[in-house]
């Protein structure tokens, strides 16, 4: 009886449907892991390009190529389809891809709640974008979506936008679910908590900040959805409702899901950086830890977003303070890398261009975060150009960049093809030489005076203007060199053949199995080595 | 660079500390000595040091923290430099086998800290004196609306908008840019120097901010909101800025321009607008009383028009465009619309009340009778809405006594 189950489980999954349909039944981890980067591939090349329209309308000042009116449907999508659309799915692919094969695991734990988890995302992306082909606009009051502008003044298609971050909201929920499971319960045997990889503990602090604050942003959707057509008025002072209220729950969602973006990308970095330093982390429990405090610091610091809303000094001081905060558990992360270069021995491969990278950009885009912290000059960088710059420091560079490191590091693994090292490094250099060109500037735009979100501008703010989406057109074009090195590695198949570990450095689970992966992965759990083995 | 920095913050708590003693002006000299950067910033580089004695704080401080930030930039990034350079393969086959060291983690989480905590203490300081806004001589009421500022001095009884007056031409590209593109507004907010005015924030329908960078103030404008903040402007001169809150199509286009003038000239104006004012309610009052005396006296079409089209460049042309044809559907066109080219009350009474959960303002508490009546006609007499108002048998003429009498209602 056993042997007959154990025999048609078998043929049923390493036959899997060919075409379309394999796609849309999968259960498999890596074909759901590929559909979730795939998603993410296709969003950056949308959202890119609507960041190209932005720029070009700011090339100059006066009317250049677009209306205000879909300049701001533009910097609405662009932020929402960013962050929700590319960061989000690509870390979850990763996390699809790689947890299991990390921690010595078959599959995840729901495998049917995953195909899920990743097909309603289309979905909601669709309903999303189509907001931009109907009559009237598309939704245009900004990614932060602020009451009462998209409530009472909110344009009809804002009834497709809460629809579609309701199934964004779900897509993520039932993920982080299935991987905080798969984590705690599918581990190999033998592998302790403080021995799995970074990226593990940062998908796992990830994994439950995603489950208590995606439910705050369903809820805040809903009150929207309420106030527009059942009369409430949660957010409408007319009614004796409140619109501040809307920015704390929107913040209180809104401040952890920026850590949700860059935890996970924390581990990709430690992983990379050990790798090619073959030298073992640095302070692996204080990095646990610092993720652990990040991540409870993340619920109490939102109102920094806030403060000139009207705050009272009280709220103001403590959310001063407990910003500031942050600075400590992040600095030990960068200490820690560094150490773990001092004295190692280091070549630069493109994951490790890529790591580099974010560690100093990151950096910077830190520094910027400790002078924004401080509440008396945030009253004058707030809602400036000073903020897109330092956003962008920390989510280009920082969480985009990560990304990119990770996808280099683990697509030999993924295609069992090397990925043209040139080719890879011509994409790091133009990327974040053009990453500088385009957000460095907008500092000094900020420090000058410039608000965001506005299509035209006064004459000083040209010069920097211009050099800013000159990069940017520099950054959009470089990123097709990154779609050729995939379209290569993946449906060319060119490439040198990679061995199971490609990288004298590494260590990990994940590269005791063949390049490319097979179907199956640890059908039978491996042996775990211990750390102090390494 | 390191004892530079101790000394500027040391100098810039005891600067705050003892604000009115001599250890100002010796400090003052002193880190002006020892740092000479801040002298020689452009504005167009950085944060403008402004005109008030909040936005001269503020920017000390915020240059502070940019040379703490510098200070563990050097520090940071020479040890990552350092190891990546050293250390690269070539230089070190084969890697060190460390991975903790107790006291090396202490510290690099302890003195964090301790700056984080000399940081906050000159903030703390700061953001209790901005907080301050009692003895204030002047009181203004700053009211946000889509895309232009009401400006209230409550004490002086004087109320108006601003509104931006860059042409359309200009933004378009048909003419040349002036020097102020963007930051000019027909009434600027006329203030006295060398007094505490406290500024009450609010908004009219979505939230805006009101942010000039020299003054060092930015506060959200919220409905159902006010918010305080207080300025004390030290040097007289024109300050401009902007919203900087999103609020709707036209959020770059809703200037702040603030005009600090001395006391006398400041007394002066507030005398100019209230005798205007006056002049305005005796006349008004006269006419009320010629009014009772005999049937209000029509006023002309051409009278109408001449006052209207102007009027409808300036209020409702930025939405509804100049010929009328909007920017459907957020802005309906004028042109052959139903409001326009139907029933007058109809038409009155949304200029009036406005439109609920759109754009549409309620223009009654904005405009007096006649500019209401002169725009009405001249819309409905504009792009050939005349025609068809007259083949449909509607009125295109709309006097003052109407729009007073529907207020009645």
């Amino acid at each position: 009886m056993s042997e007959v189950a154990v025999s048609t489980h078998g043929v049923g999954h390493n036959n899997p449907p060919k075409g379309l349909l394999r796609w849309i039944t999968t259960t498999n981890h890596k074909d759901i892991g590929t559909l979730y980067l795939v998603l993410s591939l296709i969003m950056f090349f949308v959202a890119g390009t609507m960041a190209l329209v932005i720029r070009t309308e700011l090339f100059e000042p006066g009317k250049v190529l677009v209306d205000p009116e879909f300049f701001n449907q533009m910097t609405t999508l662009h932020g929402l389809i960013m962050v929700f659309g590319v960061i989000m799915p690509a870390l979850a692919g990763l996390a699809n891809w790689m947890v299991p094969l990390m921690i010595g695991a078959p599959d995840m734990a729901f495998p049917r709640l995953n195909n899920w988890s990743f097909w309603i995302l289309p979905f909601a992306f669709t309903l999303l974008i189509s907001t931009l082909f109907m009559t009237g606009p598309a939704p245009d009051f900004g990614w932060t979506f602020y009451a009462p502008l998209s409530t009472t003044y909110g344009p009809k298609s804002t009834d497709y936008f809460i629809l579609s971050i309701h199934l964004m909201g779900i897509s993520s929920i039932l993920a982080s679910l299935n991987i905080v499971v798969t984590i705690f319960n599918m581990r190999a045997p033998g592998m302790k908590w403080f021995e799995m990889p970074i990226f593990i503990w940062g998908w796992l602090v990830t994994g439950f900040l995603l489950l208590a604050v995606m439910p705050v942003l369903a809820g805040c959707v809903t009150m929207m959805l309420m106030d527009r057509h059942f009369h409430t008025s949660f957010f409408n002072a007319a009614g004796g409702g409140d619109p501040v209220l809307f920015q704390h729950i929107f913040w209180f969602f809104g401040h952890p899901e920026v850590y949700i973006l860059i935890l996970p990308g924390f581990g990709i970095i430690s992983a990379v950086i050990q790798t090619f330093s073959r030298k073992r982390l640095f302070g692996y429990h204080a990095m646990v830890y610092a993720t652990v405090v990040i991540a409870i610091l993340a619920f109490a610091v939102w109102m920094h977003h806030m403060f000139v809303t009207g705050a009272p000094l009280g709220a103001q001081l403590f959310f001063m303070y407990t910003t500031m905060l942050v600075a400590v558990p992040t600095g030990i992360k960068v200490f820690n890398w560094i150490a773990t270069l001092y004295k190692g021995s280091i070549t630069f491969e493109t994951p490790m261009l890529f790591a580099l990278g974010f560690l100093i950009l990151f950096t910077i885009g830190g520094f910027s975060g400790l002078m924004l912290s401080i509440a008396p000059s945030d009253y004058q960088y707030r809602d400036s150009y000073f903020v897109v710059a330092h956003f962008h420091y920390v989510l280009v560079s920082g969480s985009l960049f990560t990304l990119f490191a990770g996808i280099y590091y683990w697509l030999p693994k993924w295609t069992g093809r090397m990925y043209n090292e040139t080719l890879g490094q011509l994409h790091f250099w133009l990327t974040a030489i053009s990453m500088n060109l385009t957000f460095f500037p907008m500092h000094f735009l900020g420090l000058a005076g410039m608000p965001r979100r506005i299509p035209d501008y006064a004459l000083q703010f040209t010069d920097f203007n211009q050099i800013a989406s000159i990069g940017a057109f520099i950054f959009g074009f470089s990123q097709l060199i990154f779609l050729y090195i995939l379209f290569r590695a993946c449906i060319l198949r060119r490439g040198e053949q990679a061995p199971a570990k490609p990288w004298d450095g590494a260590h990990g689970l994940e590269w005791s199995v063949p390049s490319p992966a097979p179907y199956h992965t640890f059908d039978t759990p491996p042996k775990v080595v211990p750390a102090e083995a390494h | 660079m390191i004892y530079a920095l101790i000394l500027t913050q040391l100098a810039f708590i005891l600067r705050l500390t003892f604000m009115q003693s001599w250890w100002r002006n010796a400090i003052a000299v002193l880190v002006t000595l020892l740092l000479p950067l801040p002298a020689v910033a452009a504005s167009i580089w950085n944060m403008p040091k402004g005109v008030t004695p909040i936005s001269h704080q503020i920017y000390d401080i915020h240059m502070i923290t940019f040379y703490v930030c510098c200070a563990i930039g050097v520090v940071v990034f020479g040890a990552l430099f350092y190891s990546i350079i050293r250390y690269r393969r070539s230089k070190s086959p084969t890697a060190a086998n460390f991975h903790e060291h107790l006291w090396v983690e202490i510290a690099w989480t302890v003195i964090p800290v301790l700056i984080l905590i000399a940081l906050a203490i000159p903030a703390t300081l700061l953001l209790k004196q901005i907080h301050n806004t009692q003895a204030s001589s002047l009181q203004i009421k700053i009211t946000g609306y889509q895309w232009k500022w009401k400006y209230e001095y409550l004490d002086e009884g004087i109320s108006f908008f601003s509104n931006l007056t860059t042409p359309k031409d200009q933004i378009e590209g048909a003419a040349a840019k002036g020097e102020h593109y963007l930051l000019e507004v027909d009434n600027e907010m006329v203030v006295p120097t060398k007094q505490k005015i406290k500024l009450l924030v609010t908004s009219n329908d979505v939230i805006h901010d009101w942010w000039v960078p020299e003054l060092g103030v930015k506060q959200d404008g919220i409905p159902g909101y006010i918010n305080e903040n207080w300025v004390y402007i030290d040097e007289p001169g024109t300050y401009r800025g902007q919203c900087g809150e999103l609020c709707g199509v036209y959020h770059g286009f809703m200037p702040v321009v603030v005009k600090a003038v001395p006391q006398a000239e400041f007394n002066q104006w507030v005398a100019a607008h209230q005798t205007v004012k006056q002049q305005k309610a005796a006349a008004k009052a006269k006419a009320k009383q010629e009014a009772a005396d005999k049937p209000p006296e029509k006023m002309t079409k051409a009278a109408l028009l001449a006052i209207g089209k102007p009027k409808y460049q300036a209020t409702c042309g930025m939405c509804h465009q100049a010929n009328g044809q909007g920017l459907p559907p957020t802005f309906p066109a004028l042109k052959g619309s139903p409001v326009a080219t139907g029933p007058v009350g109809k038409n009155i009474d949304i200029l009036l009340h406005g439109v609920s959960g759109t754009a549409m303002q309620a223009f009654g508490e904005q405009l007096d009778d006649e500019t209401l009546a002169s725009i009405i006609t001249y819309v409905r007499d504009a792009w050939g809405n005349g025609e068809v108002n007259q083949k449909a048998g509607h009125a295109i003429e709309v006097q003052p006594s109407e729009i007073a009498n529907a207020r009645k209602e």
